[in-house]
């Protein structure tokens, strides 16, 4: 895989992974590009585009697109289904994921993709255990810290 | 569960978030965040040291402000701090912001680098992993020079964590393939390749994509995972759907990890060991099987994991090419496919089809689908689907569809999406050449092309139309109607009248004869354009119009007034005024014959590859042209229109189904070509020759042949001064064959183009084609030096009783070769009988004056007239019984002089000219082939068997043919290719 990104569909980037080195000019442009070709895309139409020399694998979660750039002799079928496990993790980890999570908590997105997915490779596909090396590290945290509690992200959540 | 209670809330960052995210107006936000920079900025600088916390904090705020797309030039040293931390959490975002900022500042990098070396060494697995992750997520050369040593040790540490070998895995993967040089192979390789077997599911889904990069540049060194993936991937296959635990997604067992071994596989050609090959066949089959059975599942993600499995398998069946009956079975179950509820997998089978359509194996059984995916390319609503289906349209044609195909991809044509039109065209104009029968029907093609989507019609498409016309005599008549014809539409396509222009222009007079299409009303009727049209169409319409008044001087006093004209004469494009000038003063200077000279029809143009072909290969990438590369061997249809390289490719074999992409009609055998040097016939013409005489108002016919025809060998070259042997000189005068000689020979046996000799002065290349006893081949002999060559001869020699044998037609080449030039020689070759020795070829000329002479062997040998034959097992023992007297059977048991590759062989057997039939030798790993060799007076059947042995690197070779020297001869040609 080349890169992911995550996009809401109004187009704003939530999520950008790069696995080939790019300059930030390059990677804006990609970006631009990508997320107004897939966002023209109707529903029902085919998940797959070829798009320059590249693969496009996307699918629409709620309000947020997921889309993977492949190489051609990769596999499409199973780079939809690397988007979906990547949303059940983070289904699992969040509890019922919603855009807004991935906001406030990027940083948590990018540390459970880092799990999952490795230099644009699989790295582990048992749910149990990336989230169970997330959970470790979570445990390794300091008990000082002031912890934020979220009640009024809950609201802002089912507002949204 | 709420939203952030996990992890470490860092209020600030969400207040700030928050705030963003209120901002009414992009100014809104670009006010807030410079607010944020300045509070940062200034907390950096401040003299009191700030807690961990807060400068995690700050760097996250950086880091979202970044991802947000704004710049970030601070921070980096905060963030290069946070990594000493030995708070996990600190140290987590400080990597993170790495990874997202990376910057070459040699200052930093050796920061960075010194704290990743000492998480390395840590040994707590998860700081190990968080560096590891960097690293690869960085991929740099300086991270690669570093640790790209370190890492394999990691990775094959028998006290390394699973986690840790898995990131270790990926992480190499990323250096390697940044900076292969940096990783060295080792020892650690073998160690890796047993990965395979590790009892983590994760260390082998890791393991698998890294062994899959690394083998591809040192297939030997990984030769091993062949056999340990195939016995893992059967493991996975057969395990019920509760086996594999966490691993089973949607009741698919390890889904991810099937798909990489698969790609795994397809690094390598199929498995020498019969037992591993068994049993690969056997998880190909199941999987197949698998696909008909009722889902175990509704959920898409079930169906998905299972195809993405079988959509992989099959990839490996078209890789191994060369199990027909898994081959149908994928074209089979793609067929299913083909009509499936899902988008998606009609999308994929529309694309696997296309690469099925590429192997004689399954290319007739991608056929029988072409109704199903017509109706796709019509009505698909997903634009990106119709062009799969379009695509697969083109992959599968051959003679047999190729007007239905035609006639769809017009019609599709004119809905077609904008995006994809052009490509279309392309492919249209490829297949209408490709595959014409009859011309007319090539010119309807290409006419319609531009009737319906003229704005889409390329130049390469009109020139190439042009080339066509000019090159074949046949059509030129029935073109010129047809544009003429075309032209009176009110309302046509620019591409159209330059067509229409140029082909009047050179064919104008063909349909003169008749009155609705008298020399005045073409010419009308092309001026009627004129004024619509761009300046290049009205340059090239002057020019129609000058070459009017050579082929009907009645419209000679019409034409002089136009071009005399102020708009023309006056015009402000300097092109068109020059033009308008010197045609004007041209018709009004020159005699008749000066003119008919100057204004002669075009000579054929010089055959090149396609350039359409080139076209649409650039816009699509390698493969693109896949249906017409040389991938494919089509013994059906008889295709002498040529691959992928439409050269010089007229075999002169009298086909009913005539030339399209070869220059004239193909003439019988022993007719002149007209193909020698067409590149300089317009110099030529008033150099030397009979066509140097113009004659008045030649008829086109005359004109052609006076042009083509060089001069005959007898009569001397009046105009050159230089004295050129008359006759060929007999055996006597020329040398023997240089020493390589029979070196370079044996290079050409398997195949029939490249480089036959080269020295410092002159290079001569070759490029062959042979149809059942004929042949053609073209020499082209290269000046490398910047002096001219002189008596330039190349002449054709046969020793001993070869002439009886062996008929070879020479055409004579220029007598002067310049520097850098090039000259072609065209022999036509008939083989009358068998033959042993093949021909040689004498060149001889003077280089500054000293004389030079070379003589080679022409690589001509008695294979070349092979014809494969395809026959069934049984079949073929029966033969192999008949040609059972000692005789008649040649064997060699040699060593390999080169690796044994069964595919490397393969290719050498087929560029040998046998069939190479499966299934026959009960010994998988060993070559059987058969063929007949076709001479004038008779036919020779040759059977072959080739049996390599691997680990004494021997071959034997077996030939059986009806004739006693036949086999004895093809089995010395053929033992010294491996």
């Amino acid at each position: 895989m080349q890169f992911m990104l995550l996009f809401s569909r109004q187009g704003k980037l939530r999520l950008q992974k790069w696995y080939v080195p790019l300059s930030d000019k390059e990677k804006k442009k990609i970006t631009r590009e990508l997320v107004q070709t897939v966002l023209a895309r109707k529903p029902k139409m085919c998940s797959f585009l070829e798009w320059r020399d590249l693969k496009i694998v996307y699918k629409r979660y709620a309000s947020l697109y997921f889309c993977c750039a492949i190489e051609d002799q990769d596999n499409e079928l199973i780079t939809l289904e690397i988007i979906h496990r990547y949303v059940e993790l983070l289904d699992k980890y969040f509890g019922s994921v919603c855009e807004l999570d991935i906001i406030f908590n990027f940083e948590k997105a990018y540390f459970i993709l880092d799990e999952f997915l490795l230099g644009g490779e699989v790295q582990e596909t048992s749910k149990k255990n990336v989230l169970k090396a997330i959970e470790q590290a979570d445990l390794l945290q300091e008990k000082t810290e002031t912890m934020y509690h979220s009640r009024s992200f809950i609201g802002c959540k089912k507002a949204y | 569960m709420p939203a952030v209670s996990k992890g470490d809330g860092m209020r600030g960052l969400a207040v700030f978030i928050s705030d963003i995210r209120n901002c009414k107006s992009k100014e809104a936000e670009i006010k807030r965040i410079n607010k944020e920079l300045a509070n940062i900025r200034s907390k950096f600088k401040g003299d009191k040291a700030l807690d961990g916390y807060s400068k995690k904090k700050y760097v996250c705020k950086l880091l979202f402000i970044f991802l947000l797309g704004h710049d970030i030039d601070f921070g980096h040293m905060e963030a290069v701090n946070l990594l000493s931390s030995n708070k996990y959490t600190e140290k987590q975002i400080g990597y993170l912001f790495i990874s997202v900022l990376v910057n070459s500042n040699s200052e930093l990098i050796r920061l960075i680098n010194n704290a990743i070396k000492n998480d390395l060494a840590s040994r707590n697995p998860t700081f190990m992993c968080l560096a590891l992750h960097c690293i690869a997520n960085v991929g740099s050369r300086e991270m690669g020079e570093a640790f790209a040593a370190d890492i394999p040790r990691i990775l094959v540490a028998g006290d390394s964590m699973d986690s840790v070998k898995q990131s270790a895995a990926l992480c190499l993967l990323r250096l390697y393939k940044a900076s292969p040089d940096l990783v060295p192979m080792g020892e650690w390789t073998a160690r890796v390749v047993h990965l395979l077997n590790d009892q983590h599911m994760g260390v082998v889904t890791a393991a698998v994509s890294l062994i899959t990069c690394l083998c591809k540049k040192n297939p030997d060194d990984f030769k091993t995972c062949i056999s340990l993936a195939v016995s893992r991937l059967s493991r996975i296959v057969s395990s019920a759907s509760t086996d594999l635990q966490d691993y089973t997604y949607y009741f698919v067992p390890a889904p991810w990890l099937s798909v990489k071994l698969l790609r795994l596989l397809q690094c390598y050609p199929p498995p020498e060991d019969a037992a591993v090959k068994g049993r690969l066949v056997e998880c190909l089959e199941t999987v197949l099987n698998k696909a008909q059975e009722p889902p175990k599942s509704k959920k898409v993600q079930h169906s998905n994991a299972k195809n993405a499995i079988l959509f992989e398998t099959i990839s490996l069946i078209i890789h191994y090419d060369s199990e027909p009956n898994l081959l149908v079975r994928a074209c089979n179950q793609l067929g299913q496919f083909l009509q499936h509820r899902e988008t998606n997998l009609r999308y994929l089978a529309l694309e696997s089809m296309c690469t099925l359509a590429s192997s004689e194996f399954s290319h007739e059984a991608v056929k029988t689908h072409i109704d199903t995916v017509i109706n796709a390319l019509k009505t698909e609503r997903d634009v990106s689907v119709r062009q799969r289906a379009a695509d697969l349209l083109y992959a599968m044609c051959d003679r047999s569809n190729a007007k239905q195909i035609v006639s769809e991809m017009l019609r599709y044509l004119e809905t077609a999406d904008y995006a994809i039109r052009e490509e279309i065209v392309l492919k249209v104009a490829i297949l209408a050449e490709k595959y014409a029968v009859d011309y007319s029907w090539y010119v309807d093609t290409i006419l319609n092309l531009i009737r319906i989507a003229g704005d889409y019609v390329s130049e390469e498409v009109w020139y190439r139309v042009l080339q066509i016309v000019t090159n074949r005599d046949d059509v030129q008549g029935y073109a010129a109607k047809t544009v003429f014809e075309a032209l009176q539409a009110p309302a046509c396509h620019e591409n159209m009248v330059k067509v229409g222009g140029y082909i009047l222009g050179e064919f104008g007079n063909l349909i003169a004869g008749d009155p609705r299409s008298s020399p005045p009303v073409q010419f009308s009727l092309l001026h009627s354009k004129f004024h619509l049209c761009s300046v290049a169409t009205r340059a090239l319409l002057l020019s129609t119009y000058i070459k009017f008044i050579n082929l009907f001087p009645e419209t000679k006093a019409t034409i002089q007034g136009v071009l005399r004209a102020g708009s023309q004469l006056r015009n402000a494009d300097v092109e068109l005024q020059q033009r308008a000038v010197e045609y004007l003063t041209l018709s009004s200077v020159a005699s008749t014959d000066v003119l008919a000279t100057v204004l002669e029809e075009m000579p054929p143009f010089p055959e090149r590859e396609s350039s359409i072909l080139a076209k649409l290969k650039r816009k699509k990438g390698p493969g693109a042209g896949s249906a017409l590369d040389d991938g494919r061997r089509d013994p059906s249809s008889n295709d002498i229109n040529g691959g992928v390289e439409p050269t010089p490719s007229t075999v002169s074999t009298p086909s009913p189904s005539a030339d399209l992409l070869g220059l004239r009609a193909a003439p019988p055998p022993a007719a002149a070509p007209a193909t020698s040097g067409a590149g300089n016939l317009l110099v030529d013409v008033f150099s030397d020759g009979p066509a140097a005489q113009p004659s008045l108002g030649p008829t086109p016919e005359e004109a052609f042949l006076s042009e083509l025809e060089p001069p005959a060998p007898e009569s001397p070259m009046a105009l050159l001064a230089d004295p050129a042997p008359a006759a060929d000189p007999g055996p006597e005068d020329i040398g023997p064959p240089i020493p390589e000689a029979d070196e370079l020979l044996n290079k050409f046996v398997c195949k029939n183009n490249g480089v036959l000799f080269e020295n410092q002065l002159l290079q001569i290349g070759v490029k062959s084609e042979f149809r059942q006893n004929l042949g053609r081949m073209y020499l082209f002999y290269g000046n490398k030096t910047s002096v001219q060559f002189q008596n330039f001869s190349p002449t054709v020699v046969h020793p001993g009783d070869l002439q009886t044998q062996l008929a070879v037609q020479t055409k004579r080449v220029a007598a002067q070769v310049d520097g850098g030039a090039q000259v072609q020689q065209v022999l036509n070759i008939e083989c009358l009988r068998d033959f042993l020795t093949p021909p040689l070829l004498s060149v001889r000329f003077r280089y500054g004056g000293a004389p030079q002479s070379l003589t080679l062997k022409l690589p001509v040998t008695i294979n070349k007239f092979f014809q494969p034959t395809e026959m069934a097992a049984q079949d073929f023992f029966q033969r192999w019984k008949q040609l059972s007297l000692p005789q008649q059977e040649a064997q060699k048991i040699f060593k390999a002089n080169h690796p044994m590759d069964a595919e490397v062989t393969k290719a050498k057997l087929l560029g040998f000219g046998s069939a190479l039939l499966d299934n026959v030798d009960p010994n998988p790993e060993n070559f059987v082939g058969a063929g007949i060799i076709q001479t004038k007076a008779l036919q020779v059947g040759c059977l072959l068997r080739l049996e390599p042995n691997a680990q004494a690197q021997m071959y034997r070779l077996t030939l059986r043919t009806s004739k006693e020297p036949v086999s004895r001869h093809l089995c010395e040609l053929l033992a010294q290719q491996f």
